[in-house]
């Protein structure tokens, strides 16, 4: 089935004047793909079902931010990824890391001054494993807000850095410089599993 | 840019490297420092295997969810998405 940008304009409409009509066949429609996506972080059936009725919630309430720039089933994706992120983080009970702990350190001469071994495994082997892959959900979740919001945006929604500055009330080159640090402070924390 | 570009200057750098966004000449700069500096090589690597592993850890499933969530959780959300609007 097709639908027409006007279709879709008059749709979000509805949702955003709330009505129940529309909010039920948006549940209806999505329910399925975020109970999904949220049971891949988190093993505990409840725990899953909190997520996503969480990120349903989030979704209704954000659709005023919502921009365009990305399908609303990849807005709710991200939310739902939030979500379960921050139930994993509250289950395990770790506390955000500090970001400037995280990135590269350097002589005076600009030489790196924290060098580990190499990682023994490619992104591939890593992913297919469930445990990192666990892990994996643990380290992101464990960034600070700001800087997982970027990562978020960018690397798992897709978005360009000016469509991310717009939703984040933010710079372009504010979005850029974030990016960037968040991805190597996850490289750290992957590091400590993977070297 | 001079010849002697640092770890530093290249790791500040590697996003702008990473996605092809620099100036040719600039690009050259930074692949004549890689060609020499196996610790950069390494921390390229390390640096898109993370961003390969975000997507891939949590981006959109490529399979197909079950056709049905449970009426259980559909329910639960629309009642709070009324309790909400209240």
């Amino acid at each position: 089935m097709t639908t027409t940008a006007a279709e879709t304009d008059a749709f979000l409409a509805s949702l955003r004047a709330g009505s129940a009509d529309a909010s039920e066949r948006f549940v209806r429609a999505h329910a399925a793909r975020a109970l999904a996506v949220a049971r891949r972080f988190l093993p505990n059936e409840s725990d899953a079902h909190e997520a996503a009725q969480d990120a349903f919630l989030s979704f209704f309430q954000s659709l005023d931010r919502f921009r365009g720039g990305a399908s609303l089933g990849t807005w709710l994706h991200r939310i739902v990824v939030n979500a379960a992120l921050m139930k994993l983080r509250a289950r395990r009970r770790r506390p955000e890391v500090r970001l400037e702990d995280l990135l590269p350190r350097y002589d005076d001469a600009g030489h790196r001054a924290d060098v580990q071994p190499p990682w023994q495994k490619t992104a591939d082997e890593i992913l297919s494993d469930a445990e990192l892959r666990q892990r994996i959900h643990e380290r992101i979740a464990e960034l600070p807000e700001d800087y997982r919001n970027v990562l978020m945006l960018r690397d798992i929604e897709g978005l360009s850095t000016s469509a991310a500055a717009e939703q984040l009330g933010a710079t372009a080159g504010a979005v850029k410089t974030r990016l960037h640090r968040a991805r190597q402070a996850l490289r750290s924390l992957l590091e400590q599993d993977l070297a | 840019m001079s010849d002697e570009l640092t770890c530093q200057q290249l790791i500040a750098f590697l996003d702008e490297y990473s996605s092809g966004e620099q100036a040719p000449e600039v690009r050259a700069e930074f692949e004549r420092h890689l060609s020499g500096c196996p610790q950069c090589v390494d921390y390229l690597r390390t640096y898109q295997a993370t961003v390969a592993i975000v997507r891939g850890a949590c981006g959109e499933p490529d399979v197909a969810p079950p056709a049905d969530a449970p009426e259980e959780l559909i329910q639960a959300i629309l009642q709070a998405r009324r309790a909400d609007e209240r």
